[in-house]
């Protein structure tokens, strides 16, 4: 059942500007370094919090089987006592019989019902916890940790591997309980019969003990191979339905088609070696089952036939035998979902024991009081460096000092480290030495409300979820009122399209008519960032699919309703440094030029060679 | 529960198999209740005349059939095995192959998270189901027929006992059944919803980050695993109650014929051995009835899951070439007379149901669509509607006679005027059938032009500005003429192309409205709008992205809608504004754009275009994975690869959506001197928001409120067309070209 537990999975991906990365086998690191007992941890931890439940559950079922299996020992009894006492006109044992079964009928169908019930809450909770603790610990995990693991993989986690959970949980469980449990009862009540018909039961399950290890050991392997299979499957399918215009554009549907039937036809091997394994099982089980019946039986008769058994009794065995028996096909179901939740809640555990790189603090602090009247605050890079922790410096140790209020473009060629150091300022990544400072508080020391009161970060990737346009624009700000929305979408020039559409706010961004073009999507993600209100905004490339008007609008926003705010621009348009106080050269992750934007396009260096370019681009 | 038939051609070709399997377990059944019946012969048998040597047979008899039995339930899980997992694959491969094939706006529609739970939880639901409910339904049903005429014979009476809760249980489960598979659906989508929850939480993760908003989106995810959690303990409630009903009702029987059968035994009417007989078959046939429950559940479940996958499968994949749109068309403006004729509401509600439902074939939604602009403006409609009655003769008098009086008199003749008259002249098929609705339409576009200088309705609407550029363009045409004798070299052409999202509300007004522009062959022309527009529209139309809802759309004289997908695209290349890698290698990625023959030349030819030459310093140079499972790429980086893609197969036409937005200035000067020469023999179509894309193309068009509204050179437009200025400098103000 252990996975291979690759070396590579710790390496760290480089940051967008650079690939350094090597790709590695992606099927290798779709189980994540796991720490021994991991899964037993986590486990134990899931059960924990509902003993008490689990006990009452258990208990249900405990007795629920009791009265299930008082019914062969109602069978002897009414052969051996109440035949012949009836005979002997005494009826006393015969309605003692009636309403023995009748109880037991009644409290086996009650106490059934009690215990579906329990044990689904128990079930649901659990679900509910751990559905809960993959997505809380996967948004915690940082922004490079989702870069490395890709969607498919993330997704896969939360649903397939969370149902084969479920179905262990819903019908495992409760089988397994069931089958040891009458097990237990009827080795018991069969000894007390006769220890001789007993002991020959109890011998059988040595055999069928070891049937079970084989089958687990066997099908182990079986189920992590078929695990890994529908993983691939999902990253497959997930890949192709976010991408299907270039799927379509670029006619890759045939050739879709193949690699899809490769990775499902492994899938469907493996699927069948499983069900293999399992009939394989089951033939075995039943052999040694009805074998060991024809021997009780036969051991029974002979003795039933030299006097030294009760008929009842031996009826009475033959029946509980059948029960015993009758469970065995049920464990190896129960063996199955084991298998497949075991794997996959190994993978969950794998996911779960990732620490987050960028963590939250444990005493957080706060940020100290505005100073002055600017909303905006001042940002110190303390002797950051950067690098990834396999090695390969992106940022040598620097210094810079961004004052409250300053509007600073940086610029530089695709690589320089610019979005680098937009994530360091943001905290998507934590420095390797150094801090960074919003006005002389470390970043890693705020909770994650207070930081994004502080620092904002608007992206290229104008994602929007599911949900109306009002509330992706809310996205920054959750408690904001309706008219806050509209005026943060009127200040960036979004209001007229988003009044245009069929719902105008309220319009759901997946539903009919919601289209909305890329340039349009940045334009929400702009008003998310007004909303928000932050003392530093950072803009990653964040206008490069606006015209012109809308990046004019963008940036007549900055200059009103964000005026005063520390903001740090990074755009490939040298349009932007127009409203720069200050514009960072990089190159090669240092920061070469620094200055006003005039004295820069005065003198001779790199940004006045770009600037020039840009002139002349815009003809 | 009937849509499960549905499933039966993927089950045909492993049909022998399952059947066969099901036959034996039928048989190992019935070997399992003959068990009993041995247990009866040897108590009132050997054992009771004391016959040690009886006993002996009685055991082996016992222990052949119990060996038998076993045999048999490994045979039919081993001919299950592999024919069950191939109909899973087989159904998932389907649906992936469906999904590719559907339109593009299918995938706007659905989230992708509830594809994936009907490509997965649903599909082994079904799988599930085959190998379990399905064949022990039946085999249930025949062991406990079997059993009960087994138990009939032994003693009627007996066995009339513990036939009674039969009737009762049968109506339990019927409304049971009913019950859950609302519950089960609920669930299923709820498993869907949170899907498309998670997904939306990785892929969005830098805003949810960039925001600190991981707690509220944890909420929602809370909120409705929380609904699930509740749905599921219905459904739980459910079963317990039927679970309840079922291990009840039945036990209640087996105790009642207990104790008869005492009385009887006593009373020396029935043998000991019968009723050992009679209890173990009543016993063993506990099994069948006590799983009836589950397996009603689970056969649920898989017609839920079932419902479900056909949702899907059932939508109309995109039709290979027009022969499913042209007759729309004509339902269109036939259904548009009517609609002028009454002026009726009821056609947008006609049109309206169509939407939503997923039943709606595209005929219906397109003949919807065709008729919204015809109900919409009074005069265009009467020549539109008009036109298909008179067919050819209206077409071909007013594309000869009446643009050369427009051009002439009213000295407003855009390009598009120019462009549909020679269209007719080099387009043989103007008169004839296939051609009968488009050419009305083209009719329809100059029509109102040439007789109403006076209202003006559509003319007014062109910038005046155009007219110096309609008149080059007319000359060129004089020009090119001769050379377009042949459609071989017709460039790319959109004619009264009109477009509405099929999911779009009919009422409003369509995206794209009578669009008409002509890229000369070798031309390339940029696209420049305000956001929202519909460029990306208009680009997606030319591989057939989307389907035009009216007019034409014509590559070197052909309909693109009369060719096939394969055939179009290859002519086609596109780069999106969104470039996304696939999990391949960065070769692999860029060769995609091109025919299976091209090789690393091409390669690296279409890597120098596109600036890409950083692929080589990649750990593994162009062999290196990219998309999902390998390395991440910058944007811009990204960018240049889709371009590349594009660039590779060298074809004939090029449709470029914003392709350098996400270059550096360096790149970009760099990207745009090797793209010309690319451009200089490729007929291109380049969505552009900046100077320095436009600068690529010959010439501009401007699109606006959903139509081209002027055609010209940057300078030109720049100079003439005040929103063209604003879009280019960001200033209301007309401002001199720099």
């Amino acid at each position: 059942m252990s996975a291979p537990a690759t070396s590579s999975p710790t390496t760290e991906d480089p940051p967008q500007d650079l690939p350094v990365r090597a790709a590695d086998d992606p099927f290798d690191k779709d189980v994540l370094p796991t720490p021994p007992g991991a899964t037993g941890i986590l486990l134990r931890s899931l059960l924990a919090p509902m003993r008490a439940r689990v006990a009452l559950t258990t208990l249900l079922l405990l007795l629920q089987q009791a009265a299930v299996q008082a019914g062969p020992l109602l069978v002897a009894y009414a052969i051996d006592r109440a035949v012949p006492s009836f005979r002997a006109g005494d009826d006393g044992p015969l309605i003692a019989v009636a309403v023995g079964y009748l109880v037991c009928a009644l409290a086996s169908g009650t106490l059934q019902y009690a215990f579906l019930i329990a044990a689904a809450r128990v079930n649901q909770d659990v679900l509910l916890d751990l559905r809960g603790r993959i997505f809380r610990h996967a948004q915690a995990l940082s922004v490079d940790f989702h870069e490395r693991y890709t969607s498919g993989r993330l997704i896969s986690r939360s649903t397939t591997d969370v149902e084969s959970l479920r179905e262990l949980l819903s019908e495992g469980l409760q089988e397994l309980v069931t089958v040891v449990l009458s097990f237990l009862y009827i080795s018991a009540m069969l000894l007390w019969l006769d220890l001789g018909l007993g002991a020959v039961a109890v011998a059988s399950f040595v055999p069928l003990y070891l049937l079970v290890r084989i089958y687990q050991r066997r099908a182990g392997r079986v189920f992590t191979a078929r695990s890994t299979a529908i993983a691939a499957v999902i990253v497959k399918f997930v890949e192709t339905m976010n991408g299907i215009r270039p799927v379509r554009a670029f006619r890759r549907e045939a050739v879709n088609d193949a690699d899809f039937r490769v990775l499902n036809r492994r899938h469907e091997r493996t699927n069948g070696d499983a069900l293999l394994e399992m009939a394989r099982y089951v033939t075995g089980s039943r052999v040694v089952a009805n074998t060991a019946v024809a021997l009780i039986v036969l051991w029974g008769a002979y003795r039933v036939a030299g006097g030294t058994l009760a008929l009842g009794v031996l009826a009475a065995a033959v029946l509980y035998l059948r029960r015993l028996y009758d469970p065995i096909d049920r464990l190896g179901m129960f063996l199955n979902s084991y298998q497949s939740a075991a794997a996959s809640l190994e993978k969950i555990a794998g996911l779960l024991a990732q620490t987050p790189s960028v963590p939250e603090p444990s005493v957080p602090t706060e940020l100290p009081a505005r100073r002055g009247e600017l909303p905006g605050r001042e940002v110190v890079f303390d002797e950051v460096s950067f690098g990834y922790r396999t090695g390969g410096e992106v940022l040598p140790r620097f210094a810079l000092t961004l004052p409250a209020g300053q509007t600073v473009a940086v610029v530089g060629s695709t690589g320089a480290g610019k979005s680098t150091l937009a994530k360091l300022l943001a905290r998507f990544y934590d420095p390797s030495g150094g801090r960074v400072l919003l006005d002389g508080v470390d970043l890693r020391e705020l909770a994650v409300p207070e930081l994004r009161r502080g620092v904002v970060m608007v992206t290229q990737e104008a994602f929007l979820f599911s949900g109306t346009v009002a509330e992706n624009i809310a996205i920054g700000r959750p408690d904001a009122t309706r008219e806050e929305i509209e005026r943060a979408a009127k200040a960036i020039g979004a209001h007229e399209f988003i009044s245009a559409l069929p719902d105008g706010y309220d319009t759901d961004v997946r539903k009919r008519g919601g289209r909305i073009s890329a340039g349009q999507r940045q334009l929400v993600a702009f008003a998310r960032a007004l909303l928000a209100d932050p003392a530093v905004l950072i803009l990653d490339e964040a206008t490069s699919s606006l015209d012109i008007p809308g990046e004019r609008a963008v940036q007549a926003a900055m200059a009103t309703v964000l005026k005063g705010r520390t903001a740090v621009v990074i755009a490939h348009r040298l349009s932007t440094v127009e409203i720069a106080d200050r514009v960072l050269v990089m190159e090669h992750g240092r920061i070469v030029e620094d200055g006003a934007p005039a004295d820069l396009i005065a003198g001779t260096g790199r940004f006045a060679d770009l600037h020039r370019a840009w002139r002349d681009s815009l003809a | 529960m009937r849509t499960l038939l549905r499933l039966w051609p993927y089950v045909r070709p492993v049909r022998v198999r399952l059947f066969t399997a099901a036959s034996v377990a039928v048989v190992a059944s019935c070997v399992g209740l003959v068990i009993p019946l041995v247990l009866k012969w040897m108590v009132d048998g050997p054992v009771a005349d004391r016959d040690p040597a009886g006993v002996w047979l009685g055991a082996l008899y016992l222990l052949l059939l119990g060996l038998l039995e076993a045999g048999l339930f490994g045979l039919r899980r081993w001919l299950v095995a592999r024919p069950l997992s191939h109909v899973e694959a087989e159904m998932r491969a389907g649906l992936y192959g469906h999904l590719q094939r559907l339109p593009v706006a299918f995938h706007d529609r659905w989230a992708s998270g509830q594809l994936l739970s009907r490509a997965t939880t649903d599909l082994m639901l079904l799988r599930m189901f085959l190998a379990f409910p399905l064949t022990f339904l039946l085999v249930n049903a025949v062991t406990i027929l079997a059993g009960v005429i087994i138990m009939l014979l032994q003693d009627w009476s007996l066995g009339l006992v513990i036939l009674g809760p039969a009737l009762p249980v049968m109506v339990m489960c019927v409304v049971f059944e009913n019950r859950y598979a609302v519950v089960a659906r609920l669930a299923q989508d709820q498993v869907g919803d949170l899907t498309t929850v998670v997904e939306e939480s990785v892929l969005g993760i830098r805003i949810i980050k960039g925001f600190g908003r991981h707690r509220s989106q944890a909420r929602a995810f809370r909120t409705l695993s929380s609904t699930l959690r509740g749905t599921e303990l219905r459904k739980a409630r459910l079963l317990a109650t039927i679970w309840a009903v079922i291990v009840t009702l039945p036990e209640v029987a087996i105790g009642a014929a207990l104790v008869l059968g005492t009385v009887q035994v006593a009373d020396g009417e029935l043998s000991a051995g019968t009723l050992v007989a009679f209890l173990s078959t009543a016993l063993a046939l506990r099994w069948p009835v006590d799983s009836i429950g589950f397996l009603l559940a689970m056969s649920q479940e898989a017609a839920t899951a079932t419902e479900r996958y056909f949702e899907v499968m059932d939508e109309e994949p995109e039709s290979e070439t027009s022969t499913g749109s042209r007759p729309a068309d004509a339902g269109g403006a036939g259904a548009g007379v009517t609609a002028t004729g009454s002026g009726d509401p009821g056609v947008t509600d006609a049109g309206g149901g169509d939407d939503t439902g997923a039943g709606a074939t595209v005929a219906d939604a397109r003949a919807a669509d065709a008729r919204r602009p015809t109900a919409g403006s009074a005069d265009a409609t009467a020549a539109d509607t008009g036109s298909p009655g008179d067919g050819s003769a209206g077409d071909g008098s007013a594309g000869d006679g009446s643009t050369p009086a427009t051009v002439a008199d009213a000295k407003r003749a855009d390009a598009t005027a120019a462009d549909a008259r020679r269209a007719d002249a080099t387009v043989p098929e103007a008169g004839s059938a296939g051609g009968g609705s488009t050419g009305a339409r083209r009719a329809d576009a100059t029509v109102p032009e040439a007789g109403s200088a006076g209202d003006g309705s559509t003319g007014a609407r062109r910038a005046d500005a155009t007219v110096a550029d309609a008149r080059r363009a007319n000359a060129r045409n004089a020009d090119d003429s001769g050379a377009d004798a042949g459609k071989a070299g017709d460039g790319l052409r959109f004619v009264g192309v009109v477009f509405r999202y099929p999911d779009a509300d009919p009422a409003s007004p369509p995206t794209l409205d009578r669009v008409d522009l002509h890229i000369r062959p070798g031309e390339s022309m940029a696209l420049v709008g305000a956001t929202g527009s519909g460029k990306t529209t208009l680009t997606a139309l030319v591989p057939r992205l989307h389907e035009v809802t009216a007019g034409r759309i014509t590559i070197d004289g052909e309909d693109v809608t009369a060719m096939t997908r394969e055939e179009l695209r290859a002519k086609v290349a596109v780069a999106f504004e969104e470039p996304t890698l696939f999990s391949a290698s960065v070769g692999e990625n860029v060769l995609m754009g091109a025919g299976d023959q091209a090789g690393a030349a091409e390669l690296e030819r279409a890597l120098g275009v596109a600036q890409a030459e950083f692929v080589h310093a990649l750990p593994q140079g162009t062999a290196t994975q990219v998309g999902e499972q390998g390395l991440s790429l910058s944007g811009g980086q990204r960018q240049r690869l889709a371009l590349a893609r594009a660039v590779v197969g060298q074809p004939r036409f090029l449709v470029l959506d914003d392709p350098l937005s996400a270059l550096d200035v360096h790149t970009e000067a760099a990207v745009e001197a090797a793209l010309r020469q690319v451009l200089a023999d490729t007929t291109a179509l380049i969505v552009a928001h900046r100077p320095s894309t436009v600068l690529l193309a010959d010439r501009v068009a401007l699109l606006s409120g959903g139509r081209i509204t002027a055609v010209g050179t940057h300078q030109e437009l720049l100079r003439a067309n005040t929103e063209y200025a604003h879009l280019m400098s960001g200033n209301g103000r007309q401002e001199d070209d720099r």
